[in-house]
């Protein structure tokens, strides 16, 4: 049975989808840690999150996904943009 | 240091990586986790005994409504450290007295005004949405609460601070932040007064129109409530205190 979902042309889509999203999500990541700007730092962990929401999603977990969308990709981000614009734009590392 | 803080990644890496091939396959309906009884006992009879179509609200709000309890408080105690953090008084009586004297508004702008006053009363009606029907769909107290919450946000981050707290002032907050546990550990006291464990929501069925099993459905709904006050008043709280540098009066 299982054998049977992989050949199907859904399984070879969502397969597809989940390689292109997890290498985004390896960029992201390895970005907003190495950039030097904290306001782009955490847009790009604004980008990440909602790489994970997809993520989520794709394994059908809606209510994780939502969660994600809005704390994660939304409030969050937020947080972290007017932290950056109280306190200091350059990272001293 | 540096180097060693990269080996010891690499070493977790290597452990974490090596340790994912142990995995059961996605879907695999042989794995422990979706052969065990009680995984079972959630898919078939969720809601037969619940009356609720969404299972995932069902354990989060029901089965495990303890943990979904104490969540809240955490939400609730993180909101009330960043304010005891950040909070202060205005900085009147210190040396800046040159700062006091100026306007803290901000040029209103024709686009992002029309924009945000045709998108905010939008996002808080799909806030209530994603509230009441948590229980059919994805969504919930948490969610929905971080929405409503969100769209304070964006008329504080359009306007400026005092716009929004027009509407939800700082004492506003803190009482809906404690009136939401309050709502939630009130059902489950409530369950004590009847006789009954505490948040064993079937016994309600005595104080309200509903059937046994239609009184944990709606029970769900209302402590799905008291978690969307408490969200909604913290994430707003947490923004005008990062926003403001903690004296509620500078924006952005």
């Amino acid at each position: 049975m299982d054998t049977q979902r992989r050949e199907g042309g859904l399984w070879q889509m969502i397969w597809a989808f989940d390689l292109i999203t997890l290498i985004f999500l390896v960029i992201t990541a390895i970005i907003s840690l190495q950039t030097k700007d904290l306001l782009s730092a955490a847009m790009i962990f604004g980008v990440y999150s909602f790489l994970m929401c997809l993520l989520w999603a794709g394994m059908a977990a809606v209510d994780v996904a939502f969660t994600e969308s809005a704390v994660g990709a939304g409030v969050s981000a937020v947080f972290l943009i007017a932290t950056v614009l109280r306190t200091t734009r350059r990272s001293s590392d | 240091m540096k180097s060693f803080a990269l080996i010891a990644v690499i070493v977790t890496g290597w452990l974490l990586l090596s340790a994912v091939s142990d995995f059961p396959d996605w879907g695999d309906t042989e794995s422990p986790a979706n052969d065990y009884r009680l995984s079972q006992h959630y898919i078939t009879e969720t809601f037969p005994e619940t009356s609720v179509p969404n299972m995932v609200t069902a354990v989060l709000a029901d089965y495990r409504g303890y943990d979904t309890m104490f969540e809240t408080v955490v939400i609730f105690v993180a909101g009330i450290a960043i304010m005891s953090i950040l909070r202060r008084k205005p900085l009147d009586h210190l040396k800046d007295k040159g700062k006091e004297t100026r306007t803290y508004k901000k040029d209103p702008d024709l686009i992002i005004d029309t924009t945000c006053r045709l998108m905010i009363p939008i996002i808080q009606l799909f806030a209530l949405y994603v509230v009441a029907h948590g229980h059919h769909s994805p969504g919930g107290g948490f969610q929905g609460g971080v929405i409503f919450g969100a769209s304070f946000i964006l008329l504080a981050l359009s306007r400026d601070l005092q716009a929004a707290q027009r509407w939800v002032p700082e004492k506003r907050v803190l009482n809906l932040a404690g009136v939401g546990i309050l709502i939630y550990s009130g059902f489950g006291f409530a369950c004590m007064l009847l006789g009954s464990n505490f948040l064993d929501y079937e016994i309600l069925h005595k104080i309200m129109p509903a059937t046994p099993i239609e009184a944990r459905s709606h029970s769900m709904l209302g402590v799905e409530i008291g978690v969307a006050f408490t969200c909604t008043a913290i994430m707003f709280s947490i923004y005008s205190n990062l926003a403001s540098n903690g004296d509620m009066k500078e924006t952005l």
